[in-house]
């Protein structure tokens, strides 16, 4: 059964951005977008969530705290990165303290372009993260299975 | 007799998670419309459980699992005692060592966000708890029985005699709801008290079973809620609908409120409950001697 797709939560962090961007991410959430209609919520804590949302290009300082928030996500996840800057590092790109992009810290799936991204766009960021993010489980549920079959097989030949 | 009993708390087992659920889902998509939003779909609840069992589990203290599940398995056995018609003061014992596990479980891991949400519930345990014992004793003065089975058959129509310690079950019933202004130690709106209070560190299935407790307990509120109207079922069903709304629509008008003002109304609460209580007494004693 695929209830991740019917229920993802967010966490959005803001990796030196603009706030441009952060402010169309929580325009999703006003009764004119209304993402909640999706079964998403904009959650506040990594171990709840299931799609990390992230704008800016990362600093030198919150570089460590994207990676800490990335490690306390839980199986299966996605991470969205929204607008120029977190593609790239966009017009901050060339600054001393800008490490360029999301994608040189952690894992990227979906780049959502824009400066500022539009809502409508990082709603479809979003449903094109669902898909992948139900990939993932399928390869988690998997690699268990797998890893169970090995230690089954294991014991098996233990006994014998 | 004999048999009835274990058929209320059999059904309350199985259809509660069910019932719960689907409350939670009209609850939402009610407090979107007040909003101004369309809402998720009604059944968005269990999709939302559903997803938490797939997700991977991320425990570092395993010794909250065993205090989750016994949060979960007491609230279970709280509410199947009280549809099986059991004593009123066990089953608030039994709900309130539920809380006491979920409390520990709190404190059980790292996180300082997990511990003041703990210790905001154990405040919450310390406003509510007067009024919920002050609810069992009115119940019992009207009916003179402690036993859901007696009271809910009474013809007595208890909410005429026992307004006060009606309405201050509905106050207490915002906390326990974690509604608005009350939903100090976790909310049901993300991103929120503290970035979610007590229920920080669990997550994947832990999670659901906090989830899926917090049904079993609304169900069991709605219950308390029908006893005062148990005379009528057609009013009963009502008012526990009406109640129910009123708390909605009370979470979507009213700001959180300090846990000083939380602990402070849910003993006003009590108050009001106590002085209807005397006056209780004070009639029935006069009806006993015969206004003499």
């Amino acid at each position: 059964m695929a209830f991740l797709k019917r229920s993802p939560w967010i966490l959005h962090y803001d990796a030196s951005s603009c706030n441009g961007c952060d402010i169309e991410v929580l325009a999703c959430l006003t009764p004119l977008y209304d993402v909640e209609r999706f079964g998403i919520i904009n959650t506040g804590n990594p171990k709840h969530a299931d799609i990390l949302l992230i704008t800016g290009g990362i600093n030198a300082q919150n570089r460590e705290v994207v990676e800490n928030i990335y490690e306390q996500i839980p199986e299966p996840k996605v991470v969205i990165a929204v607008g120029a800057c977190a593609a790239t590092g966009g017009v901050f790109r060339e600054c001393y303290n800008i490490v360029g992009g999301i994608d040189k810290v952690i894992p990227v799936d979906v780049y959502v372009p824009g400066c500022a991204a539009r809502p409508e766009q990082i709603i479809d960021g979003v449903v094109t993260a669902l898909s992948i993010l139900d990939e993932k489980r399928g390869k988690m549920t998997g690699a268990a299975r797998t890893k169970e079959e090995a230690r089954h097989a294991e014991q098996a030949g233990e006994s014998t | 007799m004999t048999w009835t009993w274990l058929i209320g708390a059999g059904l309350f087992l199985v259809l509660a998670p069910v019932i719960g659920g689907l409350i939670a889902g009209i609850d939402r998509r009610i407090t979107a419309r007040m909003q101004g939003r369309v809402g998720p779909p009604i059944l968005q609840p269990f999709y939302d459980v559903g997803k938490l069992f797939e997700k991977e589990s991320v425990v570092v203290t395993t010794a909250q699992n065993f205090y989750v599940l016994a949060y979960l398995i007491f609230i279970a056995l709280s509410g199947a005692l009280f549809f099986a018609g059991g004593d009123l003061l066990l089953i608030i014992f039994a709900f309130t060592l539920a809380h006491v596990f979920l409390v520990l479980g709190a404190y059980a891991v790292h996180s300082p966000y997990s511990h003041i949400g703990a210790e905001r519930e154990l405040i919450q345990l310390m406003a509510y708890e007067p009024m919920i014992i002050l609810a069992a004793v009115g119940l019992y003065m009207i009916t003179n029985s402690f036993y859901v089975a007696d009271i809910a058959v009474s013809t007595v129509p208890a909410i005429l005699y026992l307004p006060g310690v009606f309405l201050g079950f509905a106050t207490i019933l915002t906390i326990k709801l974690r509604k608005s202004p009350f939903d100090i130690s976790t909310s049901h709106h993300a991103h929120q008290e503290i970035v979610k209070g007590i229920t920080t560190e669990f997550s994947g299935s832990t999670l659901a079973q906090v989830e899926i407790a917090h049904w079993y307990e609304n169900v069991f509120l709605l219950g308390f809620i029908y006893l005062f109207f148990a005379w009528n079922p057609v009013i009963g069903i009502i008012a526990v609908v009406v109640t129910y709304l009123a708390e909605i629509f009370i979470d979507n008008v009213t700001a959180r409120v300090r846990w000083q003002a939380a602990l402070k109304s849910g003993w006003l609460a009590a108050v009001l409950g106590i002085v209807n209580l005397a006056i209780l007494a004070y009639i029935l004693g006069y009806m006993m001697t015969g206004g003499a």
